[in-house]
């Protein structure tokens, strides 16, 4: 018994264990930094792992002397405007695609979702000089209009691996009925597939959250900066570096979508595997 | 009479179906299809930032081909590509067959194992820049103190050491996806085969090379090759932390093609640079498309 239980141990708790501590560290590193004061950050006599004295400067200076709040709001406009284009153009392809079918839909579906591949180092140089002869350069309207690039082609194969539960007898009812087809889309379809629906938002949300790239390239005044661009460039001068309130930003910049992923944590893994099993 | 007419028209298959595809195509045609064409058109021309370039036909990639930094660019991106891809996959794999046990506690640690992959990476990369700080690195504090070593280590500062920093960070990034993929394919292995196994008297080793392995084989393939594609033309983590230094030694070509076409305003050379991703990506999708074909 007892040789089972130090076996058990060793194979598993112990490495699920350090992988924990891997995989969290960071986050700890973030908390444990943002409440500290800069004079506990740099003295090297002190226990580093631990908060010896806690502090809310860093979140002061983060909060009253970076356009922080800002920044938040622009990264929140971005990710809904684009996911919201990214889900109604999603739905209706997704739909076209899997259920009213068409000489070639199927090839058109492979197409989107090869689409998911293009990397965007592949497309921000391009896009850089058409956002400028658009004149959208330095608008955040830019960033909602060339996120659906990566978010439509995932938001439809996953739409459509949905839809393929849907059983066909509810549209033939409805079309013997004299139904349209849009009428049966919005009516019918929409609703269905509430739950494939949810987890192609919040995809579509995070991943247009996290997007760094397109950011830091199409938008140059400060105000109008994304979270992940606006915090290492105002808060990083030269050799400077403010340890604390970039730590706080980081540690409040990933909290509104960590909140998300918390409470449809079942809908995101379902998303990822079924788009995957696909 | 006419009305009729152009219900019918709408209600025949082809028309219809097509006409629900048109917002996503004209998004991903006009925003995906159009500029990777002119890139491809712009890495033949020395355009600039605020001066429309003339043809210049191979000129980039000659003098690509010519300067040093280019050749350390593609050797390093084929190290970070090759070194972070096997980690994420042997320890992603790990994690998901320690998951896949029954125990208390289970989908908490699935959702906690996902957190790397959901938030942002510029801003978790920001978190590690400070872990491996030259002066004040909790790692290195914590190896003087247990005696190990007599100086902080220098981790972004040194060739090497930089290197396998950044390749770090993109293990601890990736491993979520390896890991909650791989977890879904193995919770279809049928648990019989399992037992089957264990009346033949085999060890764990020949069990997962006969039985987990080759079942998981298709969905493991499509997990590294994405996983290769992104790795291979990553950007973000490695532009915060390094800038691509010290000396360009972890520029890639994401990074070496912003710093180039962004940062230098040389759009031309820049595209030239982000078109060595396009063999990679190219293989992907023929690797995709084949296990895509198979399901069907």
């Amino acid at each position: 018994m007892r040789q089972k239980r130090k076996e058990k141990f060793f194979r598993f708790y112990l490495p699920l264990a350090l992988f924990l501590i891997f995989l969290l560290f960071p986050f700890y590193w973030m908390f444990a930094t943002t409440f500290k004061s800069d004079m506990e950050l740099y003295n090297l006599k002190l226990n580093p792992f631990l908060i010896h004295h806690w502090s809310l400067l860093n979140l002061k200076h983060l909060f009253f002397q970076t356009p922080f709040l800002r920044w938040l709001a622009n990264t929140f406009f971005v990710a809904i405007t684009s996911t919201i284009i990214s889900l109604s153009a999603s739905l209706l392809a997704a739909y076209g695609i899997q259920r009213i079918r068409f000489k070639g839909s199927s090839l058109m579906g492979i197409g989107i979702f090869f689409c998911y591949l293009v990397p965007p180092t592949i497309l921000f140089i391009p896009l850089a000089t058409m956002v400028f002869k658009l004149r959208i350069w330095d608008s955040l309207w830019a960033l909602s209009l060339i996120y659906p690039t990566f978010l439509i082609p995932f938001c439809t194969w996953l739409l459509m691996g949905y839809f393929n539960s849907i059983p066909k007898e509810l549209e033939e009812c409805a079309m013997m009925d004299g139904a349209s087809r849009l009428w049966i889309f919005w009516r019918v379809i929409v609703p269905l597939s509430l739950p494939g629906i949810l987890s192609a938002g919040i995809f579509a949300f995070t991943l247009s959250w996290n997007e760094y790239l397109y950011a830091l390239t199409f938008i140059s005044t400060s105000l109008k900066k994304t979270v992940s661009v606006g915090l290492v460039t105002e808060l990083v001068r030269g050799d400077v570096y403010h340890w604390g309130p970039l730590m706080a930003g980081a540690l409040f910049g990933s909290v509104p979508v960590a909140l998300v992923y918390s409470f449809f944590v079942e809908y995101y893994v379902a998303g990822m595997t079924g788009a995957l099993k696909e | 009479m006419k009305s009729g007419q152009s219900v019918g028209f709408l209600q025949r298959k082809g028309v219809l179906g097509f006409l629900f595809t048109v917002p996503a195509d004209a998004i991903l045609l006009l925003l995906l299809a159009y500029p990777f064409v002119l890139g491809i058109w712009l890495s033949f021309t020395n355009t600039i930032i605020g001066r429309t370039g003339s043809f210049v036909g191979l000129e980039n990639y000659i003098d690509l081909f010519h300067s040093d930094v280019f050749w350390l660019t593609a050797f390093n991106t084929v190290v970070y590509t090759v070194g972070a891809v096997f980690f994420k996959l042997i320890l992603g794999l790990g994690l998901a067959i320690l998951l896949n046990r029954d125990f208390k506690g289970k989908g908490l640690m699935r959702a906690i194992v996902l957190l790397p992959w959901i938030v942002p990476t510029a801003l978790s990369t920001i978190a590690f820049w400070w872990i491996f700080d030259s002066n004040f690195s909790c790692i290195s504090w914590l190896f003087m103190k247990l005696g190990i070593m007599h100086a902080p280590i220098n981790f972004l500062g040194s060739t090497v050491n930089a290197r396998i920093s950044v390749i770090i960070v993109n293990i601890w990034r990736g491993i979520p996806f390896f890991t909650i993929g791989l977890l879904a394919g193995l919770q279809t292995i049928n648990h019989t085969l399992y037992e089957a196994a264990d009346i033949d008297g085999a060890t764990p080793w020949i069990k997962f090379k006969s039985i987990t392995l080759p079942l998981l084989m298709p969905l493991l393939s499509v997990i590294t090759t994405f996983s290769i594609i992104w790795t291979f033309a990553d950007f973000q983590l490695i532009w915060i932390m390094t800038r691509g230094g010290p000396d360009n030694a972890t520029h890639i070509f994401g990074t070496f093609s912003f710093q180039r076409a962004i940062a230098g305003g040389h759009l031309g050379e820049g595209a030239a640079i982000s078109a060595f991703i396009f063999p990679v990506l190219f293989i992907c999708v023929l690797i995709t498309s084949k296990y895509l074909k198979r399901e069907n």
